[in-house]
């Protein structure tokens, strides 16, 4: 196998990585890791192989490694009741976030972890959700067995403060499946009750099967009105509340309309009403409403810090270690931090040595030296070995909860206003107007009869429930194109804001540079095989993060012997190797005229000799520069990074030089730049950034735009998600949005062809039910082939479907 | 004409039949996930062969 190896690329039998240099073989297997490979083996030794058959690479790679002691915190039982859904002392219920699960072979090896510990009765997973609903006996293995047990296969649950803090049963709101199914029933019932009335003129039926069959449609309309159509009655309601016409008033007035002349028709005897065609409109704009708010149940748009936060640390009291959850943390409080673990509160480093990786808070791509008694922030992670710190402010105060809670109140008041809003409301003041005319002739021939008749039909007829139907026909299928691209937006009207956007500002470190990983180029002196052993070894004794993206790139085994090693805290690092004297540091430190550009380069000197810099770019996300390409043409773009400005000439070029490019940004700093921008210079502002140093700005931008590696992951509060590898679409993307306006557009014509229609008839006060009940679902079914095709049209034009 | 008042009333009640399955299996939660089920009943249970 190993023979084979230049031509050949191994794949990791458990996650399809590409093995590096260093795999494992297991049988005829190879595996990238030992993680993997212990993943195989628990599931071989149960049995549970056909995970592998159903699926070719189903696992994900075991990156991290666990502590043994890291679910201490659930043997207190305190914290794990708080998990506990139900319990009667041998039957435990439990529900765990699983943001791993993703195919049919998670799911299936999921529902038979029972066989892995029998204690285990029953687990459920439900996809959709990412949620296992287990059932064990706690007599035969505790919640921490459990959580485990599912950590030891591949799944680690995600725990997290805000678990514990909300309560546990997720409520599943079924309401619109229950409205959509009885508005259908409604719906094609009264049809077919009424079928007889149209095709025998009236005068045949016998009167009592008439009258039986009048009163089964006004009692089958009754649940149609008041409760299918509440949520337009409640919707106008509150928008007249706040003085607001929104379109759902004009929707509202319309049913009522039509179901009060219908019911004084059919009291009076003088007519069947329009009852069909009220609760068909009723139906198709419920399904346009369920389809333009099917939202991702998989994905939090609204986290706040809590979700981040584990849910308890071990605090160090009197020489023990006790876990206490995350809230109960008071200052002066000893806790203890390991390896990859996020510090929750702001604290002193008391013991140990930090290396703190706050990309997450500031967006710096490199991990923080700390040192014994300086402050670290929360939200940073620990990169290092294990540490203790003395707390100095309890979670509620952190620096990082003040961020997250900074009131911004100016962008839900802008948000509302949309386009179909304002379109509903002059369509329903044209309506009224015609309405008022022929009502006015009708009046003025003497008619009044026929003045009614024309009134109420008009206002039948013309329902902007076309409009409302486009709309959400429209947005609906957007939204789902969107998400096959892995661009997840929050809600529908989302996509309406993000047709006006003008300015568009982005965070540089994760969300156009890969997150981790680092360029490193060379200049300066050809490195001889012995030069570079030297190079390496004196850096193998640096704890320094430079220091490891470059031994990382010299990819030398540090073998030379070193003495008289020093530490310039700051500047750099000195040794003697093989009677040479190198310098390795900053350029300052080794002295020495060298090509200097930007803060993260690593100069080398041998024997005061100057020889060479490693300079550290950061690797751009592919497809980034062709996306400043197209959209510096369009938009006005704007960078504000955390990070330092090694990289400002190569930006600078690549995003034209009339854009604002700012280094050194502060989360705060960033929020306050959003704001000059919206306030000051009222433009429309479209941020896209990642991690926590961004919240405050995707917050208070018009629209904000979360970079993610993994939908999984954990992204601030944003309006939208957008998987990392797509971000190069965000042209197309913003060009299929705008196009979204143009359908709505189109089809609203389409439907005021209809409309002329059946005002001719309805001014004449002649529109008899037939023709309603023609004209609704026609112009119903075409509004909404009409949108899907174009919406499906323009998708392709812009790339964004595959073209099978 | 009878016949087709009897036809409706046979209709109607069999789509009462169907609005109540609907209303049970919208209850059952039957709508909330619609991944797992239509894989889970693919899976063959090996267990009996193994045990």
């Amino acid at each position: 196998m190993n023979s084979l190896k230049t031509n050949t690329i191994l794949l990791c039998e458990h996650c399809g990585d590409t093995c590096q240099n260093q795999h494992i073989t297991l049988r005829n297997m190879v595996f990238c890791c030992d993680g993997c490979k212990s993943v195989y083996q628990i599931l071989n030794d149960y049995n549970l192989c056909e995970y592998y058959d159903l699926n070719n690479h189903p696992g994900l790679k075991q990156t991290n490694h666990i502590r043994k002691e890291k679910f201490a915190f659930l043997d207190n039982p305190e914290i794990a009741n708080k998990l506990i859904q139900f319990t009667d002392g041998s039957r435990t219920h439990v529900t765990f976030y699983l943001p791993q699960i993703h195919c049919s072979s998670c799911l299936w090896l999921l529902e038979h972890i029972h066989r892995i510990n029998p204690g285990i009765t029953s687990s459920r997973v439900n996809f959709t959700n990412k949620e296992v609903f287990i059932i064990f006996d706690p007599l035969v293995i505790s919640m921490r067995g459990v959580v485990e047990l599912l950590t030891h296969i591949g799944y680690e649950p995600h725990l997290s403060m805000e678990d514990v803090s909300r309560h546990q049963l997720r409520h599943i709101d079924r309401t619109r499946w229950y409205k959509i199914g009885l508005a259908g029933f409604c719906f094609a019932n009264i049809m077919m009750m009424s079928f007889p009335e149209y095709f025998s003129d009236g005068a045949t039926l016998e009167p009592l099967i008439k009258r039986t069959l009048t009163i089964i449609i006004v009692i089958l309309s009754l649940p149609v009105i008041t409760y299918c159509a509440s949520e337009f009655f409640i919707n106008a309601w509150n928008g007249l509340k706040n003085k607001y016409l929104n379109i759902d008033a004009p929707i509202a007035l319309a049913i009522l309309i039509t179901f009060g002349r219908s019911l004084y028709e059919i009291i009076t005897a003088t007519g069947t009403g329009y009852l069909d065609s009220m609760s068909g409109i009723v139906f198709f704009m419920l399904i346009g409403r369920w389809l333009q708010d099917k939202t991702y149940q998989t994905i939090s748009f609204d986290r706040d810090f809590r979700s981040f936060f584990p849910i308890a640390v071990n605090v160090l009291k009197d020489n023990n270690i006790k876990t206490v959850p995350v809230d109960q943390i008071k200052i002066n409080d000893i806790i203890i931090i390991h390896h990859q673990e996020l510090i929750p509160v702001d604290a002193i480093l008391s013991k140990g040595h930090a290396e703190v990786d706050y990309s997450f808070v500031t967006g710096e791509s490199l991990p923080v030296n700390v040192n014994k008694g300086e402050i670290i922030y929360a939200g940073g992670k620990q990169t290092g070995s294990i540490i203790e710190l003395l707390v100095v402010k309890e979670v509620s105060q952190s620096y990082l909860t003040n961020l997250w809670n900074k009131e911004n109140t100016s962008k839900t008041i802008s948000a509302q206003h949309s386009f179909i809003d304002v379109m509903g409301r002059y369509f329903t003041y044209i309506i009224l107007t015609i309405g008022a005319i022929a009502g006015g002739y009708w009046l003025w021939k003497g008619e009044t009869h026929l003045m009614w008749n024309a009134l109420t039909t008009i206002l039948i007829v013309a329902c902007p429930c076309a409009l409302l139907l486009s709309a959400s026909f429209t947005r609906g299928n957007i939204l789902r194109i969107l998400s096959l691209n892995k661009f997840y937006l929050k809600n529908a009207n989302v996509i309406e804001s993000m047709s006006h956007i003008g300015t568009i500002v982005f965070d540089k470190t994760g969300t156009l540079t890969e997150n981790h990983k680092t360029n490193v180029s060379y200049a300066g002196m050809f490195l001889s095989p012995t030069l570079k052993t030297r190079i390496a070894s004196v850096l193998n004794h640096s704890n320094h993060p430079l220091s490891k993206v470059v031994l990382l790139y010299l990819d030398t085994p540090p073998t030379s012997h070193i003495e008289s090693f020093k530490i310039t805290e700051h500047q750099g690092i000195e040794a003697w190797v093989d009677e040479h004297h190198l310098k390795i540091g900053s350029q300052e430190f080794v002295g020495g005229l060298m090509p200097h550009n930007g803060k993260s380069n690593v100069a080398v000197s041998i024997d005061s000799q100057p020889i060479g810099v490693f300079h550290i770019t950061n690797t751009y996300r592919q497809g980034v520069f062709d996306l400043f390409k197209s959209l510096k043409r369009k938009y006005t773009l704007s960078l504000i990074s955390g990070d330092n400005n090694n990289e400002e000439t190569r930006l600078r070029e690549k995003m034209g030089n009339d854009c604002v490019l700012l280094f050194e940004q502060s989360p705060y700093d960033k929020l306050d730049y959003i704001r000059y921008l919206q306030d000051t210079k009222k433009e429309k502002v479209l941020m896209i950034g990642d991690g926590l140093n961004d919240a405050g700005a995707l917050k208070e931008s018009h629209i904000g735009i979360a970079v993610c590696d993994d939908e999984n992951n954990f992204t601030p509060a944003a309006d939208g998600i957008i998987h990392a590898s797509k971000i190069s679409l965000m042209d197309n993307i913003l060009e299929y949005i705008k196009s979204g306006k143009k359908i709505i557009l189109l089809s609203f014509a389409i439907s005021i062809a209809y409309n002329i229609i059946g005002l001719f008839f309805a001014v004449q006060g002649t529109l008899s039910p037939i023709i309603a009940a023609i004209l609704m679902p026609c112009s119903s079914i075409s509004i909404i082939l009409i949108t899907f095709g174009l919406s499906q049209l323009f998708a392709k034009k812009y790339n964004l479907v595959n073209s099978e | 004409m009878s016949a087709i008042i009897l036809l409706l009333l046979v209709s109607f009640g069999i789509a009462v039949v169907f609005l109540v399955g609907f209303f049970w299996s919208v209850r059952d939660g039957q709508f909330d996930d619609d991944y797992a089920p239509p894989r889970r009943i693919l899976f063959e249970d090996k267990e009996e062969k193994v045990s």
